[in-house]
């Protein structure tokens, strides 16, 4: 007899139930009335203590090396390598994917995360200038973290496109909520473990199970929230009409995967003026 | 750099001088120190000498003068029964185990413990001057150090104006520190810089200096009460200080790391710290003292674990 | 702008009778003497070999003539391990797979690929930090401080840089497309053994191109510890190969006709050699050269953390460190209480068994080492310069060591302001105002680095900007990191190791 488990939310390094109570129930792809597993629907409280623990979590996470934030997202990659067969898994018992197309999606979401490992410490040595402006006068400019933020899934599950974002958002120094579609919500739970165990600081990330329809609505009038980024138009036009409120930035994930973009997108710029004289 | 101009009794004019100090520089040197591997007989000898710098403090609310009585035991005899047996059978040089240097209390537990700790050699140290906020009248202050040295202190641990050295009114602090001299005389006097309300090197620095130029035979970091209490960087920038003030006028004034500091291993690190700047000279309970509590515990754990091989459970240590 | 003490100093110090207020006194000597034990590190954690091998197309080999010569540990004088002798054979058979690997795997596979193969790396040099390090310490006497806390870590953070590099190759050089050269001859030196493999190895790898490495001849062990890593990550045939030797080995490497980029760490007259032997081909070189940086340090800094700055800049790594800041510019007025500081806090330096834990400045790297440090030491005592040696420190009665050191009222013409000695020994100069101290700091034909003490910015950046000197470190001293460019003007050699720029002289581009 199998032990079955309630799929939670992932709140500033804690898995908490929603504190609405509500529970969904997730169908197999196959038959679509059996039922693998529950999972907690996460509520607007739900929502607000998410960025609440996001903002505790914002200056320290910023404060960390380059170099350490890229250990971090190289170890996502090895704990995603290791655990590849529970995701494959879920993904062809809720999703219907084929073996080959399972396979596929975890390479490349382990390859979002390596990649994205490797720019840590370089995107401000592509990103970054000293300027030549005329006078005695040192000036440079470099790109900072944003802050707090949403990163929203969408309608449907898109895993890759996930991943991507994800990791841009963490090698720039950002903190953030994810809105997790729930067509299928059970990938939360080994999400969750994989960051719980990654030496991701608490608070960093943290997973909400969602329909966009109830959520998005709050995090584009939320003030603390300083970006937010889409994976897909549906809510666009929406979302960059409550934005103006707090003019939150609103993004677009790009089309073409591992580039520069999430990263140029993702970040603030600051420009320093120092005289040079004796 | 820029000076400082005060008035003062003993000079027209007295200058005191803002170091600026490099806080990357000051923790990489702490880190430095934190390195070093200290085993064997060098432990040994560390721990010993550790106990012998300790300040037993206890500074509550709800302290009573049945918690100073037990805690003036403590001060006289760290360890009693088959553990003082164990130090004294290794240790041939020793007639008893080693005793702290004082005890440190409210004003009003000074006269119980004078009287526990008579004759002893153990030091008893108040606090004063509407410790630990420092936020009353001068003529308060002063009240407050005369009913303790007339209790019977032997050592009183001041604090400075924050509010008036954070606003920059350095005369005022100047002045304050000098007046409570005065009244001290013979009894030492430990000013007490809160450096957790400083927050920056540069201030604790300047602070240093100011307490040092206006009396004080120990600079001393924390209240214990602010968080953070002691750390290696600003005791380091304080050791530099009296480094300096030495060098320059041959004034000997001590130093008093306060606060946050619980372990053993802690505790060896600023040894090692003080030794490698200050050096042997100030090696000595006469210029150098930790303000702790729980200290004294882990200290004894490590010796007898160093004694006997065994990690000795928490209950054979007494609470007090 | 220190103000004198209005009360005068009594010059005689009789340190026991002063008291403070309360009439303390400072300590006897017998009080307490915090004299601190032996802590040394366990050298059973690495399994050093008898003999070593070569390492071509991914397995390890005899020389072809089986010829081997001893490497000394210099804390001991003692024969530490044998290592294979290269000949010319060996040389050719080297370069000839690094060809073959560049032709048939490693130009083929993607660059993400690439990057796998570099990460895997580095994660194995953090797991086997602690054997790497102690080795380290053991073929070439530095500290076990040092080597586990800074050299080490520097090395698989420099693998993991660069394995981030391989597939984005487009954003280091926008613009313009990036290709590897092919077959790059590295030769390296033994003061930093394994972070210099690393700075050549990771750069060349991570831009697509194959390597054929020679070690210095006094520190070839750890390398060939790095070769089994490379096998246990499975780093396709042929892609790193090492040849063991001396110089003719060496100079064999780098006239290979199959080897298209060149690239020397080491001293000044092999690095003239190797760019005189070369400049009729059109092999691309980058060469790291020596040093005699200056280490400037104005009436404004903050001193006492300027001392610690000092220190590290000539001692640490027993002053064997290109980049050292071998020069103190000290300005006038600070002179006297910054020298007394200086003395002071050399005394804290404890010079001793590199595997001892409290050890601070190690043993010299081998007796040739030493003799050349004495040879530019007793010129410079000719000349009748003023030397201190730090009073309270002893050497070990075996093995090479030397005390730290200075000259004091050196000229910019004396032997000890113009050549470098390569060891623990400083040279001190003083200036008056800005200018003076970068005419004297530029008035050498060396360029590496320069040390900047000052409180004030806009002055740092000013001096910055006018010296001749291709590291710039202000409040600090000796630090490294792969993100940051390394490399001299003039005679300190040409090219940059590191950061984006080190990467550009492992890429043919095209606009």
């Amino acid at each position: 007899m199998k032990v079955k488990k309630t799929i939670k939310l992932f709140i500033g390094g804690k898995f908490p139930r929603s504190e609405s109570g509500r529970v969904a129930p997730q169908y197999f792809a196959a038959s679509k009335t059996k039922v693998s597993a529950h999972y907690c629907q996460a509520s607007r409280k739900d929502f607000r203590a998410s960025i609440e623990a996001n903002k505790k979590a914002e200056g320290p996470w910023a404060a960390r090396s380059a170099y350490n934030r890229g250990q971090i997202l190289y170890r996502i990659a090895e704990n995603l390598e290791m655990r590849r067969g529970e995701f494959e898994e879920i993904f062809i018992s809720i999703l219907g994917y084929s073996k080959s197309k399972a396979n596929k999606t975890l390479e490349q979401a382990i390859a979002a995360f390596v990649y994205y490992a490797g720019f840590a410490d370089k995107y401000s040595q592509v990103l970054a200038s000293l300027n030549p402006v005329q006078g005695s006068q040192h000036n440079f400019t470099f790109p900072e973290a944003i802050g707090s933020g949403v990163l929203a899934e969408g309608s449907s599950t898109k895993f890759v496109e996930l991943c991507n974002e994800l990791a841009a958002l963490l090698a720039t120094g950002n903190v953030v909520t994810v809105l997790q579609s729930p067509t299928c919500a059970l990938l939360l739970s080994p999400f969750a473990e994989v960051l719980a165990t990654s030496d991701v600081p608490a608070g960093v990330v943290n997973l909400l199970s969602a329909s966009n329809d109830e959520l998005m609505p709050v995090a584009a009038s939320h003030m603390d929230v300083l970006y937010i980024t889409l994976l897909e138009d549906k809510d666009l036009a929406l979302v960059k009409g409550e934005a103006i409120h707090n003019l939150k930035r609103v993004f677009r994930a790009p089309a073409n995967g591992r580039s520069i973009e999430s990263i140029a997108q993702a970040v603030e710029y600051k420009t320093t003026w120092h005289p040079t004289g004796f | 750099m820029s000076l400082i101009r005060l008035k003062s009794n003993g000079a027209k004019n007295l200058f005191i001088e803002r170091i600026p100090v490099d806080a990357v520089g000051v923790e990489e040197r702490t880190q430095y120190f934190c390195k070093r591997s200290i085993k064997k007989e060098s432990k040994m000898r560390a721990l010993i000498q550790i106990i012998k710098m300790i300040d037993l403090t206890t500074l509550e609310g709800a302290d009573t003068s049945g918690k100073v009585e037990q805690l003036c035991a403590r001060a006289l005899s760290p360890v009693d029964g088959e553990l003082k047996n164990v130090f004294l059978n290794h240790f041939n040089t020793y007639d008893y185990f080693p005793q702290v240097a004082a005890v440190c209390v409210y004003p009003s537990f000074v006269k119980e413990a004078a009287a526990r700790l008579k004759g002893s050699g153990v030091q008893v140290a108040s606090v004063a001057t509407a410790f630990p906020a420092g936020q009353l009248p001068l003529k308060l202050k002063k009240a407050d150090v005369e009913f303790a040295i007339k209790s019977g202190a032997d050592e009183i641990d001041m604090v400075i104006d924050r509010d008036a050295f954070l606003s920059g009114d350095y005369q005022k602090v100047f002045d304050e520190i000098v007046c409570i001299k005065e009244i001290c005389g013979q009894v030492h006097l430990k000013v007490i810089l809160e450096t957790g309300e400083l927050k920056t090197y540069d201030k604790i620095r300047l602070a240093s200096h100011l307490a040092m130029e206006a009396g004080a035979d120990f600079i001393k970091t924390s209240t214990g009460k602010v968080s953070p209490g002691a750390t290696l960087g600003s005791t380091l920038v304080m050791l530099q200080a009296i480094q300096d003030y030495y060098d320059q006028t041959g004034q000997i004034v001590g130093m008093k790391p306060a606060g946050g500091i619980r372990t053993a291993k802690q505790a060896i690190q600023y040894l090692v710290m003080l030794n490698e700047t200050l050096g042997k000279a100030w090696m000595t309970p006469e210029l150098f003292r930790f303000g702790a509590s729980t200290l004294l515990n882990d200290v004894l754990r490590q010796i007898f674990k160093q004694l006997t091989g065994r990690y000795y459970y928490h209950e054979a240590f007494s609470i007090d | 702008m220190k103000t004198q003490k209005i009360k005068k100093k009594s010059k005689v110090k009789k340190k026991t009778t002063n008291k403070n207020h309360a009439g303390a006194t400072l300590a006897k000597e017998e009080d307490f003497n915090f004299a601190y034990s032996k802590a040394p590190q366990a050298s059973s954690v690495v399994k050093v070999k008898e003999a070593y091998q070569l390492y071509i197309n991914g397995k390890f080999c005899d020389a072809s003539q089986k010829k081997t010569f001893n490497s000394i540990n210099p804390a001991t004088g003692k024969k530490l391990c044998k290592i294979a002798l290269a000949s010319k054979k060996d040389v050719d058979k080297a370069v000839a797979s690094a060809k073959n690997a560049y032709n048939k795997t490693w130009s083929k596979i993607s660059a993400r690929e690439r990057s796998y193969y570099l990460f895997r790396i580095a994660r194995l040099i953090q797991e086997k930090s602690r054997e790497l390090a102690v080795l380290e310490t053991m073929d070439g006497g530095k500290p076990i401080k040092e080597s586990r806390d800074v050299d080490l870590p520097l090395v698989a953070a420099h693998f993991f840089y660069h394995a981030g590099w391989a597939d984005k190759l487009q954003y280091a050089f926008p613009g313009q497309k990036a290709s590897p050269i092919g077959v790059v001859g590295q030769v390296i030196p033994w003061n930093f053994p394994l972070l210099m493999a690393a700075w050549k190895i990771a750069p060349a790898l991570a831009t697509g191109n194959t390597v054929v490495i020679k070690p210095a001849e006094t520190t070839s062990a750890s390398i060939m510890h790095l070769a089994e890593i490379f096998q246990e990550a499975e780093l396709p045939d042929g892609v790193v190969n090492i040849v063991t030797g001396a110089g003719e080995v060496g100079a064999a490497l780098v006239n290979h006709k199959d080897v298209n980029k060149v690239a020397f760490t080491g001293s000044n007259e092999v690095g003239k050699l190797i760019a005189k032997s070369v400049a009729s081909s059109n092999k691309r070189v980058t060469l790291e050269l020596g040093g005699k940086s200056a280490n400037i340090v104005f009436e404004d800094a903050a001193i006492d953390q300027a001392v610690e700055g000092v220190i590290n800049g000539i001692y640490f790594n027993q002053g064997h460190v290109c980049c050292a800041g071998s020069r103190l510019l000290i300005e006038e007025n600070i002179k006297d209480i910054f020298l007394k500081k200086l003395k002071r806090r050399m005394q804290q330096l404890r010079v001793g068994d590199p595997l001892d834990k409290n050890t601070d400045v190690g043993a010299i790297n081998s007796k040739e080492q030493l003799d050349k440090i004495n040879q530019i030491v007793d010129a410079g005592k000719k000349e009748g310069l003023d030397f201190y040696q730090s009073k309270t420190c002893s050497l070990p009665s075996q093995g090479y060591f030397y005390k730290p050191s200075f000259f004091n009222g050196v000229s910019s013409a004396s032997v000890v302001a113009r050549s470098e000695i390569f060891g623990p020994v400083l040279s001190i100069q003083s200036f008056r105002n800005p200018e003076e101290a970068i005419a004297k700091a530029n008035n050498s034909p060396y360029g590496l680095a320069a040390g900047v003490w000052s409180e004030k910015g806009s002055k740092i950046l000013q001096v910055a900007k006018a010296l001749k000197a291709g590291v710039i470190w202000s409040n600090t001293y000796n630090k490294f990191d792969p993100t940051s460019p390394f490399g001299g003007y003039k005679e300190s050699g040409q090219g940059r190791e590191g950061g984006r720029q080190g990467l550009s002289a492992y890429v043919e581009l095209q606009s």
